[in-house]
């Protein structure tokens, strides 16, 4: 016996070495989850290679800024000029959507509805991809020491990246939509179906779960529906590109919203806190009180009532006060230019006097008929 | 042209300085995860295997190759998020059967080195994907013709990557 292992040595280590590996393999399957040898080796692994790619990206970046910023300013005036205007179609949309907002925001607390909203983001950088086609993912450089931990989702502006998979001290792993064992539940917007979203091993990505006699259009934008516990409800995460038949299901391919091969820097959601929607203050319950002491016909009012008239036309928030009659009196284009980068909120807590006092007097005669009638019985 | 058939008094056996050793591994597996964020269809090269087959060739000893092989698959392996042994295995393999190879062939010239990084490249895919599929139960397909795409990318970009590399080695 020893005589063949001598003279089959190196086959011997061969088969002695791939035996460890594939008894380790077979630990880590079993447990499921990284431990013991195998996160120190991932650990060292990582603590090895992601200094210098993070001392690659910043030098990087940084000769591309200088070029981009300083040297490379070709056509910036004609963009600006471009984005001005968008700017400001942008501001009348704005003004418009929030009042639909609003009314919305209104019905949801009406109906005790909670909402999931991002509170927290941590912008990271990506400073390299795992390097292998069967594995899609990328390293981020924030890590356990910036507060980032598993399962947080990872977005960009267009849309949804995927999740933190893997948390090591300074950086971390993002497994991205299309890789075959991410997931992520989802909605199409028009027909409402809901379906979870899977990546395949060629990296492309698929909406699976939805049966084949659903009629979907390609084009239709498809949305997170929060149903995973990991994404926000509402983000974007691509369009239908293909809708083929496969069996019992629909084979839906999706073109995801974000450029999962180009990415550059990205949003780590850190906090997610579930509430009721904030109302408008402006739509808060009117006080019969107020309204009696305005604008009951009935009530003679005391002496220095014309005095005190006057200024109470000029308050922003008189009562009986309401979102809607004030939307109907102050056109979208009247709302000033600074106050349209700001939220809805601080918008509407910043109006000119003239915006106040026309908007006062149109809220007066709106609702003048109406707490009549509701003042009435009281 | 094909590979040549060599006494073993003939083959040279060539060493490497520490720096060399070290820093190409680490240097391929640098560009494999950076390459792609910028341009992506470099991610179909295998710039470590590409590393652990010259390695394997030129040194001419088995324990030396598997045990190179095995290293950078690891560490390939642990940069991923999948479990530690897939590309070990696969380049454990690759790392021996190559050092074989360069035992018994010279596999100098050009020709001999396409036909055998196109080999390797299939046979490393083959061996991955198996061990996968049967041990890790990733739903893992084979794909023909990206395969023979993919090798030939690599033994094109192996026959360039080998020209720079022959510079740094030292005849023993």
């Amino acid at each position: 016996m020893e005589n063949i292992i001598n003279r089959h040595r190196n086959l011997t280590i061969l088969a002695a070495v791939l035996f460890a590996q594939i008894l380790g393999l077979a630990v880590q399957v079993k447990r499921g989850t990284d431990q013991g040898t195998s996160r120190l080796i991932r650990i060292w692994a990582v603590s090895a290679i992601t200094p210098i790619e993070k001392g690659v990206g910043y030098t990087s970046r940084w000769f591309a800024d200088t070029w981009n910023n300083y040297l490379y300013l070709r056509g910036v005036r004609s963009q600006n000029r471009e984005l001005r205007e968008e700017i400001e179609h942008m501001r009348l949309e704005q003004v418009r959507m929030s009042e639909d907002a609003g009314q919305a925001r209104r019905l949801q607390s009406l109906l005790g509805f909670r909402e999931e909203f991002i509170s927290q983001t941590m912008p990271a950088q990506v400073i390299s991809t795992t390097g292998s086609e069967f594995s899609r993912g990328v390293f981020i450089d924030k890590g356990s020491r910036d507060g980032i931990k598993a399962d947080m989702p990872v977005i960009t502006p267009d849309g949804i990246v995927g999740k933190v998979f893997r948390v090591y001290p300074t950086s971390s792993l993002v497994l991205e939509i299309n890789d075959s064992s991410s997931g992520a539940g989802v909605i199409l917007e028009k027909s409402r179906l809901q379906g979870i979203l899977k990546g395949s091993p060629t990296g492309q990505t698929f909406v699976a779960n939805i049966m084949a006699d659903e009629k979907i259009e390609p084009g239709e934008r498809i949305l997170t529906s929060g149903g995973d516990r990991v994404y926000p409800k509402g983000m974007a995460v691509g369009t239908v590109s293909r809708v083929n038949p496969a069996g019992t299901f629909l084979n839906v391919e999706v073109k995801p919203s974000a450029q999962l091969n180009r990415l550059e820097e990205v949003l780590v959601i850190t906090r997610i806190v579930e509430k009721a929607p904030e109302v408008n203050d402006q739509s808060a319950p009117v006080r019969a009180i107020d309204i009696l002491a305005q604008r009951l016909p009935s009530v003679p009012p005391p002496k220095p009532a014309p005095q005190n008239k006057a200024p109470a036309t000029a308050q922003p928030k008189p009562a009986g006060t309401t979102s809607k009659p004030n939307a109907e009196a102050a056109p979208p284009a009247a709302v000033p230019p600074e106050t349209a980068g700001q939220s809805s909120t601080e918008a509407k807590r910043a109006p000119t006097a003239e915006k106040n006092a026309a908007s006062a007097k149109a809220v007066g005669e709106a609702a003048k008929p109406e707490t009549t009638v509701k003042d009435t019985p009281r | 042209m094909p590979a040549q058939s060599a006494s073993r008094e003939q083959i040279e056996v060539y060493r490497f300085p520490v720096a060399v050793a070290v820093g190409v591994p680490l240097a391929a597996l640098l560009l494999q995860r950076f390459l792609p964020l910028h341009f992506p269809t470099t991610a179909i090269f295998d710039l470590p295997l590409l590393v652990t087959i010259y390695f394997g060739v030129a040194r001419r000893n088995q324990i030396s190759g598997l045990l190179t092989g095995g290293v950078i698959g690891l560490v390939q392996d642990s940069l991923t998020h999948q479990p530690l042994g897939l590309y070990g295995i696969a380049k454990t393999v690759v790392g021996y059967a190559a050092s074989s190879l360069g035992v018994k062939l010279d596999v100098d010239n050009p020709g001999s080195r396409l036909l055998m990084l196109f080999g390797f490249y299939l046979l490393h895919q083959i061996i991955y994907l198996a061990v996968a599929r049967g041990l890790a139960g990733e739903m893992l397909s084979w794909r023909w013709g990206h395969q023979a795409i993919a090798a030939l990318a690599n033994a094109l970009l192996g026959l360039v990557l080998y020209t720079a590399l022959d510079r740094l080695r030292h005849r023993t």
